[in-house]
């Protein structure tokens, strides 16, 4: 059997890591901002990561693991490689989430919090995403906005991201661009 | 961000997000350049302390956190010639439903907020600041890193802040998504790198806050107001308002819902609701009657569409039973279900209570799932009844006012909309316990007695 490798920081999040313990006076502080570089580099908080994170941290693996649980963005399991995030809250429902929701449902055939079966998209639902100007939102991974929904924008999302063509979208190209809402 | 820009309302006044649809807003050239930037903070370092302190107060900044608390009288409070670190913290959490206004500043004139949070850590004596944003708001994170790091080549920053001898470091903090950790003493805990479980007060912050240090917390808009006040004197900024410092300044109002043109608008303080909604926004969608509002975030009392007449400050505001919060307006109209709408607003704090308080963690959960009773045709009286037990046994008994913030709109849509939640009540003698669902001889036991239910 083949042994994974280990998790380790890579150069970048190394001097990242350096570079945080400078701006606080603990060294505690510096375990949201890492954890972040961590799941941005690794996905999602695998066990051997947490266990790194806790070794250079001082921290014991349940304290990283008890922190990291409390924020929701933060992943302590596998998701699909896309996680589609649509917001639920007030104004995103008074703008249509909810068949957002249903259509995703439909289209990729999976319930909420389900993974589909080759791995590439999970469904979720969350609160407020600070963008109820330009509702219904949804993100894919944590943080990628898609504004203004609509089912064929959706699709649209679907579509390419099924080929992996404008995952991560450089923010400031689509909104220089003008197609961001 | 990304709202397409449209021409400017005349009453529109952009003072913390001039500059917003240019080139470049974000660049520390841009700034300079057209905004007189940074010409505040090289002021602020020479002025003794009080003095900034006294021009903030004068010119009646209240904080837009959500709380309106003066920001002079805060900065008050930090003790003179503390013998720990005084740390400056901004709070860019932005997560009360229906707010997005501090992005807007953060993503496109970062440097309005570096500049009013380097004039507020000269007023209150720290050298270190950090920014603790939302972890979702990536642009903005980046826009304010490349900020600080123009700030930083230009000595606006570190060891000798325009050559003045004082220091002051900034640091961006990314949260991770828990809307508790907007809570001050919530935010603290996070920043120190534990679960934002709100601090019991006191000691309040402001003397014992982050990392042991006095500390203050304010809101994005509230720091990005400093820099006008200090050039262009407490006068103005009282003027641009309703010219009394209950309502001081401009505030960025952020609208969503049912409203034709929902976004973003900055209008001076004490502009009316109603002018806001028919002028600025359009009014209702076409067919529709607006039918109530939270004027100030989702933890704001609603007002009905008839009491929308009214100027939006503080205290008045405060008078109608509800508040400015976060200066958040959330329009429902005529073709809406309150039920609903109170049912989606209590699942919000319900999923959001850090669980420390009793009350706050049972009361939430409790009133969100007979609520959801409610709105599916299977509630009672009691349940009603139950609903406001719930929120009057929470307010105001618990650590934090998160509580307070489920309670006071589901208290308001009892109160003011009683005859939509009575329309979906049947009477005690229909109602069916739900049965819980569980496998095993038990499991079919209780199939048995829910098919007889059902027929
Ligand atoms: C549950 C809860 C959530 C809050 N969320 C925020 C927030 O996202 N942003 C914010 O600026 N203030 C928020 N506040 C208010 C802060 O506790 C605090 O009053 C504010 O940051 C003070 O800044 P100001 O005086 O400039 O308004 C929240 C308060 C509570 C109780
Ligand atoms: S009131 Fe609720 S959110 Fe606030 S500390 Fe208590 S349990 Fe946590
Ligand atoms: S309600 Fe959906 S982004 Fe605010």
């Amino acid at each position: 059997m083949a042994t994974e490798k280990k998790y380790e920081f890579s150069s970048e999040v190394e001097k990242r890591f350096q570079w945080l313990l400078t701006r606080y006076p603990t060294k505690d502080a510096v375990l949201l901002p890492i954890l972040h570089l961590v799941q941005d580099e690794n996905k999602w908080l695998t066990p051997d990561s947490i266990e790194y994170v806790a070794k250079r941290m001082d921290l014991s693996p349940a304290r990283v693991r008890e922190v990291a649980s409390f924020y929701t963005m933060f992943r302590l399991n596998q998701k699909g490689q896309y996680v589609l995030q649509v917001c639920h809250n007030i104004s995103c429902y008074l703008r249509g989430s909810d068949g957002v929701i249903e259509h995703i449902k439909k289209r990729l055939n999976i319930k909420e919090n389900e993974i589909t079966p080759d791995g590439k998209f999970s469904l979720e639902r969350v609160e407020c995403l600070a963008s109820c100007g330009t509702a219904p939102v949804l993100q894919v991974n944590g943080w990628d906005y898609h504004e203004e929904l609509t089912i064929e924008k959706v699709d649209r999302i679907i579509d390419d991201l099924l080929k992996d063509k404008n995952a991560y979208l450089d923010y400031e190209k689509r909104i220089s661009e003008g197609s961001v809402a | 961000m990304s709202q397409k820009i449209l021409p400017l309302h005349p009453l529109e006044k952009r003072v913390l997000i001039a500059g917003y649809g240019e080139d470049n807003s974000w660049t520390i050239q841009h700034y300079e350049k057209n905004y007189k930037g940074y010409e505040a903070a090289k002021k602020a370092v020479s002025m003794p302390a009080d003095d900034i302190i006294k021009t903030v107060k004068d010119s009646g900044l209240r904080g837009l956190g959500g709380a309106g608390f003066p920001t002079g009288m805060k900065w008050g409070f930090i003790p003179k010639n503390s013998s720990k670190p005084v740390y400056l913290v901004c709070n860019a959490d932005e997560g009360e439903p229906g707010t997005f206004k501090d992005r807007q500043i953060m993503e496109h004139c970062p440097h309005r907020l570096i500049e009013g949070m380097i004039a507020a850590a000269v007023a209150i004596g720290s050298k270190t600041g950090y920014i603790y944003v939302r972890g979702e708001l990536r642009l903005a994170i980046k826009r304010l890193e490349d900020a600080i790091n123009e700030a930083y080549a230009k000595n606006y920053l570190g060891q000798n802040i325009f050559g003045s001898g004082k220091a002051f470091d900034l640091t961006v903090h990314p949260g991770a998504g828990a809307y508790i950790c907007g809570e001050e003493t919530g935010l603290i805990e996070s920043l120190e790198g534990d679960r934002g479980q709100p601090r019991l007060k006191p000691p309040f912050p402001a003397i014992s806050g982050a990392f042991g240090g006095p500390t203050i917390v304010n809101n994005v808009a509230t720091l990005a107001h400093v820099p006008g006040i200090l050039l262009n004197g407490a006068e103005w900024f009282i003027k641009m308002g309703n010219g009394t410092n209950r309502g001081a300044g401009t505030a960025v109002w952020c609208v969503s819902g049912d409203v034709q043109k929902p976004g973003f608008f900055e209008v001076p303080v004490g502009t009316k609701l109603s002018t806001m909604l028919n002028e600025i926004c359009g009014g209702p969608l076409t067919g529709r009657k607006f039918k109530a509002c939270f004027p100030g975030g989702s933890s704001s009392p609603l007002l009905k569409a008839e009491e929308f007449d009214v100027p939006m400050d503080f205290d008045t505001l405060a008078a109608k039973g509800t508040m400015m919060g976060s200066c958040a307006i959330i329009v429902v109209d005529d073709s809406r279900s309150i039920p609903e709408v109170c049912m989606r607003t209590a699942r919000f704090y319900a999923h959001e209570s850090c669980g420390q308080c009793v009350p706050c963690r049972e009361g939430t959960k409790w009133t969100y799932k007979m609520l959801r009773r409610v709105c599916s045709g299977q509630g009672t009286k009691s349940d009603l009844k139950n609903v406001q037990s719930a929120c009057d046994n929470m307010a105001g008994k618990t650590i934090c006012v998160l509580s307070d913030a489920c309670a006071m709109p589901v208290t308001s849509m009892l109160k003011k909309f009683p005859e939509e939640f009575e329309k979906l009540l049947i009477p005690e003698s229909e109602f069916t316990p739900e049965l819980p669902k569980v496998s095993g001889q038990l499991g079919s036991v209780l199939d048995a007695i829910r098919a007889r239910q059902q027929s």
